[in-house]
């Protein structure tokens, strides 16, 4: 199979060559493609989604629906640390929106967004499974629960400082 | 693998998982409070100890997460909680000495307790969906055949497949993923359904929020959804089975992976199982973050790669489903039951619960509520009992004002129906639904109206966009409901609610329109009076929707302390210490709360 | 193996029907003229259930269930109009116009607009939400359709027609919930997408959120320009369907009112694109002999389709070299109309306004192409005006085309044979071809003009024809899903034919994305391809001459100015060539 090689002069690097073959072939692949490349790039850029499009012969216009639809998919690069905030039911009824304000105040920045240092970007998510420890919040892959206002201060700056 | 591979690995390990062991949380819940350290602590010390013959073990959940980690002595069963890192010394030095470390055992009017089942959160449950979660390794598969681990599906293979299938009709199991469908008649369909590729699914989406039974499962019983699928395999004729689970749940990812390797290494998937000529093999794919596949047709196009919009049924899945095969899809909790009932049939299974909802049900406790976890009881067992005998009742001395029930696509439960036997059709009878399980207390501090609001936001996000009512109808529906909470309601929103709420129901095309106005419907229903107070008298009775409530500082209380005002984060008290009463600036004031709680004279009130 | 359907009764609305296993309650409560309202319903095409506006109650059934999308079964007891469902569709209108901007009197589809035609029917009173919008997103980048999200009710039918008919699938369904609209990836604009430009999706929108876009401006501009000649050529299939829009039955063939309606206007000429199509044939099949001689870029392929040009362009660039090199009749006209033309009346090419009426938008894209500009790096056609937009213009100039009386086309451009007819429909250009090629090989006339086997609804159909003696086998495509099966043969090697016919509209242009738009429900009641193409037959039967060939105007523009079919001048003003177009590139 000949590879797609990249037109005016994007280029494709290997990491990406190797998720795709993975998936030539696969039923139904290009959404554990997907996933795979935002987990090795933290977002979907342009240039993944037209080599993906072109492999697994899955129009753009698709992908990009794809990518739209499903929320843990993005087409713009997060910070470094992710911080999602759990507003689901567990949550929301032990406080979890006075955990999401903490953080919007404290990061200075909206929900979707990402500081200007590129450090933090914020997220509501609905439920982590950690309903028991209400409420929780993910950095990266860390959860932490039973958040309030202080361990939200004490975790940005712990974070601020890694 | 043959019977006699399988039988003596269940003796050799039955031994094994009777020796002295140290089994430790590693459920979600637990390592987020630092279970995986404390697991290696104890290694490091039972290294330096060099003791034999005790190991420490990583389990799944217990149930109990909001005490954890929790940690297990077994075979004594001593239940220990909150356990720290630093405690891993203690704990190898009482299991060598055979001495319990009293001051993590758990305290319950004022008597400690020692053992697991004699909690209060424990001793009214019935576990059978959960029977193995903590009893074994999760990432061992030697544990679960120990304790009699793909017995069932080795028996259902040497059963017809009509006789498996009716074993799981005369059970009476429902669906525990929704809506209750009887299982034993999809499987039915399932097996009835023409053509030579069928495939069988598992939900494991897990998305009504606050609910956590199948994460719970997956990671410390990952087999026993394998076994149940391989067995739904072979009574419908299929041979691939898929598993579709959350992407934030990447634990139990990891465990399933690993226990797909472990079993198809043993045989017990892939070619040919206890050489009969079945095979059967599973593949995971990782949901992205829409609630709406977990409804089965969306699903199914996600896990076809496509944007996980549902299809209109007919033709239903059993037909055709995923790739248009014909398709069987049970959700997490629903498989975890399949191997017992196989395993003991379903005259034992039919006199659990009640008549028309049998067998057992898994509730994620949570909210205002002293015991926060995962509770398996018979189906039938009264709300109060859960929430007051093994919930431990409500905190802070508040008053339990409703649960809501069956997540947003649920509703609520009030007071007056505390004693109402919880199974699926009592609930459905008072606007409520089973749904996945999900149970929110909420005390009295509970706005109605707001959470309310709060569930349609849930839909408005989640809604797939792809028909007119759900898409457009439940913004619409938030609108009025966020212009009520912000007191801008007007005379004639109540009935346009109603009116949106019916038709949304009537015209949407899947599950999740169907219900999304429910919550609406059900606080309507019981709590009208709180929306009234809203539009009408421009005042939320519960202080929660912040344009209806002022935070007001009592003159005649007031010792001009100062100390709200150094607690408020907006600068909104005004006074002068030991001199003026302290006077809140209601333009400033973002009604946080902290001053109410912060005043050593209760001075400070909504 | 073909099985015998199943019949099925079911009771709609207390009336009995039955019909075979397998079809939907919407078809079914048709036949027995029940009209359930729809929007996002196209037969075969768009089959989703989305918009809820067909549901019915059914006996026994939870629920209300969209019709359009439920298989009828046995004994099943439908209603489809009682209080609760009216109820229900008037919340479903009430909510698409709460995010709808309701502009019906500047809009182009007012009057022709199923959202609307169901406000009315249903009554839905002035709106009582308090609304927030989704964003709205106004696209016009490409020459050839403007979409309006703000319009939009995420029917489908657009992104499915593209995807399914078209195989292009340029624009998609995005984001999700109160969000979710039809956009192109990337969030790019249609230009930058993989878009032909056939407005295939414009005739299937049921509303005003897809239309052409309109360049009737400039014309207005032109026409009132004393210093302007201001020519018009007028495509084979717009004579067969410009009636519609003056309320004539479908199908009904109205080339002198036209050309009347046409002279009244202001136009200075009006000539027939038919004579360009009988030019295309001289070049085309002389072009087909020639590679068959030699045995080069076998299969060829037709070019006269401007969506299809595109399609090879950005989908097949490796196979450009099958394409004809041969202008598009349009183009073939226009170059004539500023050069033998203007040359002939000793007019400065400057000075002509070269208009052009076609059923089609992908043209407006065409007459920009630098391939095809002329010396003087000038446009051969200035403007082109859709079926549709030319029918505006003339009602806003108090002409009723219905009650004109017929007038001839202008001369020295005005004369064509029933094979430029033709080329308005689906195997039209195959059919004019095969009049000709034996004459063009060696002198000999075919007997039997009318080729039956290459007519009809096929999506490709086959033939296979002797030419000296030698057998050939063709094929024609319609709808470029089709056009692919037959390109992707050619790419594997496997392809057994010599010529093949592409249209990228399904039914060819007289079902282009400019022609009238004939509302679903009417649609799926009469044979509108059909009954135009027929029209178009008419009009070739009554010919005069019925061979490209035999064109008088025509052999004379070969010996006063070109010379020689595929000879040096035929190079330089009749052919041009193709390029390989990149897609979703960033600026
Ligand atoms: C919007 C929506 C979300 C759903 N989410 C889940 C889910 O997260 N997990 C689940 O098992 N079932 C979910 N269901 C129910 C499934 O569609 C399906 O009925 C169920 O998985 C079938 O399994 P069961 O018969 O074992 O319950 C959902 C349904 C709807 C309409
Ligand atoms: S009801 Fe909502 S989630 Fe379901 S198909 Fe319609 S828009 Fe999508
Ligand atoms: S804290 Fe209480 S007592 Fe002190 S100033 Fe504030 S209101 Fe007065
Ligand atoms: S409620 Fe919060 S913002 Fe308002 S006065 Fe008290 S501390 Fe300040
Ligand atoms: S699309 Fe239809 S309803 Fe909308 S503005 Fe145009 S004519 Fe009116
Ligand atoms: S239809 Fe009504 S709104 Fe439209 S122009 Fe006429 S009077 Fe005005
Ligand atoms: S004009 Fe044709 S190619 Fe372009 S979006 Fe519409 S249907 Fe697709
Ligand atoms: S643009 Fe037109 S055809 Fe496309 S979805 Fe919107 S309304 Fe339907
Ligand atoms: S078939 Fe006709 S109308 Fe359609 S794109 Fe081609 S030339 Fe235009
Ligand atoms: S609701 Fe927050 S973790 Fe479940
Ligand atoms: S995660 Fe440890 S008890 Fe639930
Ligand atoms: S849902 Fe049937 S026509 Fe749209």
């Amino acid at each position: 199979m000949k590879h797609c090689e990249g037109c005016n002069g994007c280029k494709i690097d290997d990491k990406l060559v190797k998720i795709v073959d993975k998936y030539r072939g696969v039923d139904g692949g290009i959404i554990s493609a997907l996933h795979e490349v935002q987990d090795t790039y933290g977002y979907i850029s342009n240039i993944s989604q037209k080599y993906l499009s072109k492999e697994l012969n899955v129009p753009m216009s698709e992908i990009y629906g794809i990518i739209t639809f499903y929320s843990r998919f993005s087409l713009t690069p997060k910070g470094k640390y992710n911080v999602q905030v759990c507003i689901g039911t567990a949550c929301y009824v032990k406080g979890a929106d006075k955990v999401l304000a903490r953080f919007k105040e404290k990061l200075a920045i909206e929900e979707g967004k990402t500081t200007e240092d590129g450090k933090f970007s914020l997220e509501a998510v609905r439920c982590i499974g950690a309903c028991g420890l209400a409420p929780a919040i993910v950095i990266n892959e860390e959860v932490y629960g039973k958040v309030d206002d202080k361990k939200v201060d004490e975790l940005i700056e712990k974070y601020s400082k890694m | 693998m043959d019977i006699d591979k399988l039988n003596k690995i269940k003796v050799e390990y039955s031994r094994i998982i009777q020796e002295k062991r140290i089994m430790v949380c590693s459920g979600t819940g637990c390592t987020s409070s630092k279970s995986d350290v404390l697991i290696k602590n104890i290694q490091k010390k039972l290294e330096s100890t060099k003791s034999k013959n005790i190991s420490v073990q990583k389990t799944g959940c217990f149930g109990f997460c909001a005490k954890g980690p929790i940690v297990v002595i077994d075979p004594d069963e001593t239940f220990y909680e909150l356990v720290k890192p630093e405690d891993a010394s203690d704990i190898v030095d009482g299991v060598i000495t055979g001495k319990v470390v009293e001051r993590l055992l758990t305290k319950e009017k004022d008597k400690l307790i020692e053992k697991w089942h004699e909690l209060n959160f424990y001793n009214k449950q019935e576990r059978i969906a959960l029977k193995n979660c903590g009893k074994i390794n999760p990432e061992k598969i030697e544990e679960y055949i120990a304790l009699d681990g793909y017995q069932a599906l080795y028996k259902a293979l040497h059963t017809s497949r009509d006789e498996v299938i009716d074993i799981v009709l005369n059970s009476g199991i429902r669906g525990r993923g929704g809506a209750g469908f009887p299982t034993g008649k999809k499987w039915k369909f399932a097996k009835e359904a023409q053509g030579n590729i069928k495939y069988v699914c598992c939900n494991a989406d897990e998305g009504d929020p606050g609910a956590f039974m199948d994460r719970s499962i997956l990671e410390g019983d990952p087999h026993s959804v394998l076994e149940a699928m391989a067995i739904a395999g072979y009574a419908i004729g299929a041979t691939q089975g898929y598993i579709y689970v959350r992407a934030e749940y990447p634990i139990a990812v990891k465990r399933l992976n690993v226990a797909i390797e472990q079993a198809t290494k043993l045989g017990l998937l892939g070619k040919n199982i206890f050489g009969k000529k079945f095979s059967f093999n599973i593949e995971l794919r990782l949901g992205a973050g829409a609630f709406v596949c977990g409804e089965e047709t969306a699903l199914m196009n996600s896990i076809e790669g496509k944007r996980g919009e549902p299809r209109p049924r007919p033709p239903f899945p059993a037909i055709k489903g995923l790739f248009g095969k014909p398709t069987l899809l049970n959700n997490v909790e629903t498989y975890a039951n399949i191997p017992n009932i196989i395993l003991k049939g379903s005259s034992w299974y039919n006199t659990i619960g009640t008549k028309n909802s049998t067998g057992t049900k898994v509730f994620a406790l949570g909210g205002n509520i002293n015991n926060v976890g995962l509770v398996e009881v018979p189906m039938g067992t009264t709300l109060r009992e859960i929430v007051y005998d093994i919930g431990g009742g409500i905190p802070e001395g508040k008053k339990f004002k409703a649960a809501q029930m069956g997540g947003p696509s649920g509703g609520c439960v009030p007071t007056k129906y505390l004693d109402t036997p919880i199974d699926y059709d009592s609930l459905s009878e008072i606007g409520a639904m089973m749904g996945s399980g999900g149970l929110i207390v909420m005390d009295d501090s509970k706005c109605m109206v707001d959470i309310a609001k709060f569930f349609l936001e849930f839909t408005v996000d989640e809604s797939c966009g792809k028909c007119t009512p759900c898409r457009i109808g439940t913004k619409r529906m938030l609108e009025i409901l966020t212009r009520i909470t912000e007191g801008k309601g007007k005379d004639g929103d109540i009935e346009k609610l109603e009116r949106l709420a019916s038709n949304i129901k009537g015209a949407s095309l899947c599950g999740l329109g169907q219900t999304a106005p429910n919550p609406v419907l059900s606080t309507l229903r019981y709590f009208r009076e709180e929306y009234e107070a809203h539009i009408y008298d421009k005042k939320c009775p519960s202080g929660v929707c912040k344009a209806l409530t002022q935070v007001l500082i009592n003159p005649e209380k007031c010792k001009k302390c100062g100390i709200c005002a150094k607690n408020c984060p907006t600068n909104a008290i005004d006074g002068e210490l030991g001199k003026v009463t302290y006077k809140i600036n209601q333009d400033k004031c973002i009604k946080c709360g902290v001053c109410i709680t912060k005043c050593p004279f209760k001075a400070i009130s909504k | 193996m073909y099985r015998k359907k199943k019949m099925i009764t079911l009771t709609i609305d207390s009336r009995a029907v039955t019909v075979p296993e397998g079809t939907t309650i919407l078809e079914a409560a048709r036949k027995i003229d029940i009209d359930i309202p729809t929007l996002c319903f196209l037969k075969e095409i768009n089959e989703v259930g989305d918009c809820r506006m067909c549901l019915v109650e059914i006996e026994g059934v939870r629920g209300y269930k969209a019709s359009c999308v439920y298989p009828v079964e046995e004994g099943l007891v439908v209603r489809t109009n009682t209080k609760g469902l009216i109820d229900t569709k008037r919340t479903i209108l009430e909510l698409l116009l709460s995010s709808h901007e309701k502009k019906c009197l500047t809009c182009v589809r007012s009057t022709n607009c199923r959202l609307q035609d169901l406000c009315r029917r249903f009554e839905i009173p002035d709106l009582e939400y308090e609304v927030e919008m989704p964003e709205a997103d106004l696209d016009d980048s490409s020459e050839c359709v403007v979409r309006n999200t703000a319009k939009c009710i995420l029917c489908k039918r657009c992104v499915n027609v593209c995807k399914k008919v078209q195989g292009v699938a340029a624009i998609s369904t995005m984001n999700r919930g109160f969000h979710a609209k039809v956009g192109v990836a990337l969030d790019m604009g249609m230009r930058d997408s993989t878009c032909v430009g056939c407005g295939q999706c414009v005739i299937h929108c049921p509303v005003g959120a897809l239309v052409e876009k309109s360049n009737v401006g400039q014309l207005r501009e032109a026409l009132a320009d004393k210093n302007k000649i201001v020519i018009i050529q007028t495509a084979p299939a717009v004579r067969a369907t410009i009636g519609e829009e003056f309320g004539m039955p479908i199908g009904t063939l109205v080339t002198g009112k036209m050309v009347a309606a046409l002279r009244r206007i202001g136009f200075d000429k009006i000539f027939d694109t038919d004579l360009g199509a009988d030019m295309t044939i001289m070049e085309e099949a002389t072009e087909f002999i020639e590679r068959l001689k030699s045995n080069s870029n076998l299969p060829m392929i037709t070019s006269c389709s401007s969506g299809w040009i595109t399609f090879a362009e950005k989908f097949y660039p490796e196979l450009l070299s099958h394409l004809s090199s041969t202008k598009s009749p349009m183009e073939i006209l226009g170059t004539l109309i500023k050069t033998y033309y203007a040359k002939k009346e000793g007019i400065d090419p400057k000075d002509i306004y070269s208009v052009a009426l076609m059923p089609c938008s992908a043209k407006k894209a065409e007459i920009i192409r630098d391939e095809l500009k002329l010396e003087g790096n000038i446009q051969a056609v200035d403007n082109v005006i859709t079926t549709r937009e030319m029918a505006r213009m003339l009602k806003e100039a108090n002409i009723d085309l219905a009650s004109l009386n017929d007038e001839e086309y202008d001369n020295p451009l005005g004369e064509a044979t029933g094979a430029g007819h033709i080329f308005g429909t689906t195997g039209g250009v195959m059919e004019a071809a095969l009049r000709s090629v034996s004459y063009l090989l060696d002198g000999t006339e075919v007997k039997n003009v009318e080729f039956k086997q290459v007519r009809g609804t096929k999506a490709i159909k086959e033939a296979t024809i002797t030419i000296a003696g030698k057998e050939h086998k063709i094929a024609i495509s319609q709808g470029l899903s089709n056009a692919s099966i037959l390109l992707n043969q050619i790419k594997d090697g496997t392809s057994p034919y010599s010529f093949i016919e592409v249209m990228t509209c399904p039914g060819g242009c007289i079902n282009g994305g400019g022609q009238p738009i004939v509302d679903e429900y009417k649609a799926s009641k009469i044979d509108v391809k059909g009954l135009r193409a027929k029209a178009l037959y008419k009009a070739d039967k009554k010919a005069k001459f019925r061979k490209s060939h035999e064109n008088q105007s025509v052999q004379k523009i070969y010996s006063d100015f070109i010379g020689k079919p595929n000879g040096k001048v035929a190079h330089e003003l009749l052919h041009t060539h193709y390029n390989k177009q990149e897609v979703y590139t960033e600026k």
